[in-house]
């Protein structure tokens, strides 16, 4: 082994020969893209430094864009995580037949899979105007989900309901894993202790799970607050979101500052970024128990 | 051992009773969850079938060739993507865990970016630098369309390179390499003839994570007018037509269970492999 490794390092100057298409396709599609935009949102629009687009940020509808974005991630991050870690429950530890369990699991694969212009007029057939659940409350019950329970799907409700669509299977696949991990040996002890199944499940089991559980929501929250399709064909951009305020400005600068817009994008990353941090964080606290 | 068995039957009863209500609620929440996503798939399929005949959703889009043009149209960009991608991640995998393992960490990082940059991001930095000088793309369609391939690998990265690397994972990648070396074999040979088809499993799922993941696009191809793109198209035709759309839906929902059942029956045997994507 140790012959190997000096038999390689002889000639260390070119190893990195061979990685060299990966970061120059790299830079050309990520980082000057990138770059150009952290650069743009710096100047204004004569090209001089100014701290001002982020100031700026505070301005018009962007605080509001944003707080959409957020509450609409927020929410369907913390229900996302908390139904679909019932429904994994349910398959993997509720007892049921076990071909449940993996029909479950494949069509979260798909369902994960199945968003954007698709899901959107899946809802619209739904709960639209002439949706079917729309029309048939309005001709059994004389309900009109409009008129008298004040919903559209063309709404803030609307988005967050079709997000689910893609948030609890995504939750179900992540945190299956985990529910996996939780050893027999640990609930037949503290059975033995004599704690019952809401014990077992507050002190135990839950504790254990919680960095992946919130972890995985962190992770929902950030795959709903960068979606822009799904959101832009439901409602045609009549709610104002983050991605869908950019996508605008991409259009044509309806700002009238294209540093503005740079910023607003830059305000995105940041709050991935801190996403992705977060997630990555608490998944290397929850290998420290599911590790098998 | 005996005392175990004295107390089985006491704790079994009770355990039982246990499992049969935990399985009751069980019952309830899949049944909930059915439910919610169920419903919306029957309303589609009811909302194509609303016509007469009942058929002619069906038929006028199978006789519609943008409908055809726009498959042919990503079937060809998945297939060009996953190419490109496949073109790039498996060499600098295979590099980086043969020769330079302290640049995993810096190659990882750069996989995972998509997750970091939403679509929306990426394609508005892409657009601005490839729109002017020097680089002028969007003004033709071939640079549109490269420019399209090239967003598409970058949101391909974190699947490829995770399917890759795991593949290379569970093949002795030193052993065979060097065992190909010490045959005469040189690097090309040695990457399409001895590690590609030990990677078969790991490509094949990566491959189609791509395809599921290219085919119902929509941001990225409408900012870059990629109106020909399986998604735009949708979204267009959603504006137009009254029951298309629904079969359409429906077809696209098709495709993406196809491309998920060949990847369940590639990595079979494996554990659950996790299908994640981030194209919304």
């Amino acid at each position: 082994m140790t012959a190997l490794s000096t038999r390689v390092r002889r000639r260390p100057t070119f190893s990195w020969v061979g990685v060299v298409p990966f970061f120059l396709f790299a830079f050309a599609a990520l980082a000057l893209p990138l770059g150009f935009l952290i650069i743009g949102s710096f100047q204004d629009t004569d090209g001089n430094l100014t701290l001002q687009n982020f100031a700026d940020l505070s301005t018009g509808t962007i605080p509001t864009a944003f707080r959409n974005s957020i509450e609409i991630s927020l929410v369907t991050a913390v229900g996302g995580g908390f139904f679909g870690f019932l429904l994994a429950w349910a398959v993997i530890m509720g007892g049921l037949p076990s071909w449940i369990r993996s029909a479950v699991m494949t069509f979260s694969g798909v369902a994960s899979n199945f968003a954007g212009v698709p899901l959107a007029l899946a809802f619209v057939f739904t709960l639209g105007n002439l949706g079917l659940i729309t029309t048939f409350l309005l001709e059994t019950f004389g309900l009109s989900l409009r008129k008298d329970l004040g919903f559209t799907i063309y709404s803030k409700l609307g988005i967050e309901i079709v997000y689910f669509y893609f948030q609890f299977p995504l939750m179900i696949l992540i945190i299956a894993p985990a529910l996996d991990g939780l050893r027999r040996e640990w609930r037949e002890a503290s059975e033995n202790l004599g704690a019952s199944a809401f014990q077992y499940w507050r002190h135990v089991a839950l504790p254990i799970l919680m960095p992946s559980i919130l972890g995985t929501m962190i992770l929902l929250f950030g795959n709903s607050f960068g979606a822009q399709a799904t959101a832009f064909q439901l409602t045609g951009g009549t709610i104002e979101i983050a991605t869908i305020a950019i996508g605008r400005q991409i259009r044509g600068d309806v700002l009238h500052n294209p540093g503005l817009g740079y910023a607003m994008a830059m305000g995105m990353v940041v709050v991935m970024s801190i996403v992705i941090t977060a997630y990555t964080w608490l998944q290397r606290r929850s290998e420290r128990w599911l590790r098998s | 051992m005996t005392g175990h068995a004295a107390t089985a039957p006491a704790l079994a009863i009770g355990g039982r009773r246990q499992r049969r209500t935990g399985s009751l609620v069980a019952w309830v929440i899949l049944l909930a969850g059915i439910v919610y996503f169920i419903v919306p798939l029957i309303a589609t399929f009811a909302f194509s079938l609303r016509p007469t005949p009942m058929t002619l959703a069906y038929t006028n889009v199978l006789a519609d060739p943008k409908f055809s043009g726009s498959l042919l149209y990503s079937f060809t960009v998945a297939i060009i993507t996953i190419f490109a991608s496949l073109a790039i991640i498996v060499p600098t995998a295979f590099w980086v865990r043969l020769k330079v393992p302290h640049l995993r960490t810096a190659v990882e990082f750069v996989t995972l970016m998509p997750f970091i940059i939403p679509a929306v991001i990426l394609v508005f930095g892409i657009i601005r630098v490839y729109s002017a000088k020097p680089f002028v793309f969007t003004r033709t369609e071939f640079g549109s369309d490269a420019l399209l391939v090239a967003a598409y690998v970058v949101l391909s990265f974190p699947y490829m390179y995770r399917a890759v690397d795991t593949g290379l994972a569970s093949i002795d990648v030193r052993s065979l390499t060097e065992a190909a070396q010490s045959l005469g074999a040189g690097w090309p040979r040695i990457i399409v003839r001895v590690i590609l088809p030990n990677l078969r499993t790991a490509l094949l799922s990566g491959a189609f994570l791509t395809f599921a993941i290219v085919i119902g696009e929509y941001t990225i191809a409408s900012f870059l007018a990629r109106n020909n793109q399986f998604g735009v198209y949708l979204s267009l035709l959603g504006q137009n037509k009254a029951f298309e759309p629904a079969a359409v839906s429906l077809i696209s929902f098709g495709l993406t269970w196809l491309a998920m059942i060949v990847i369940a029956l590639i990595g079979r045997g494996g554990r659950d492999r996790i299908q994640i994507t981030a194209a919304h």
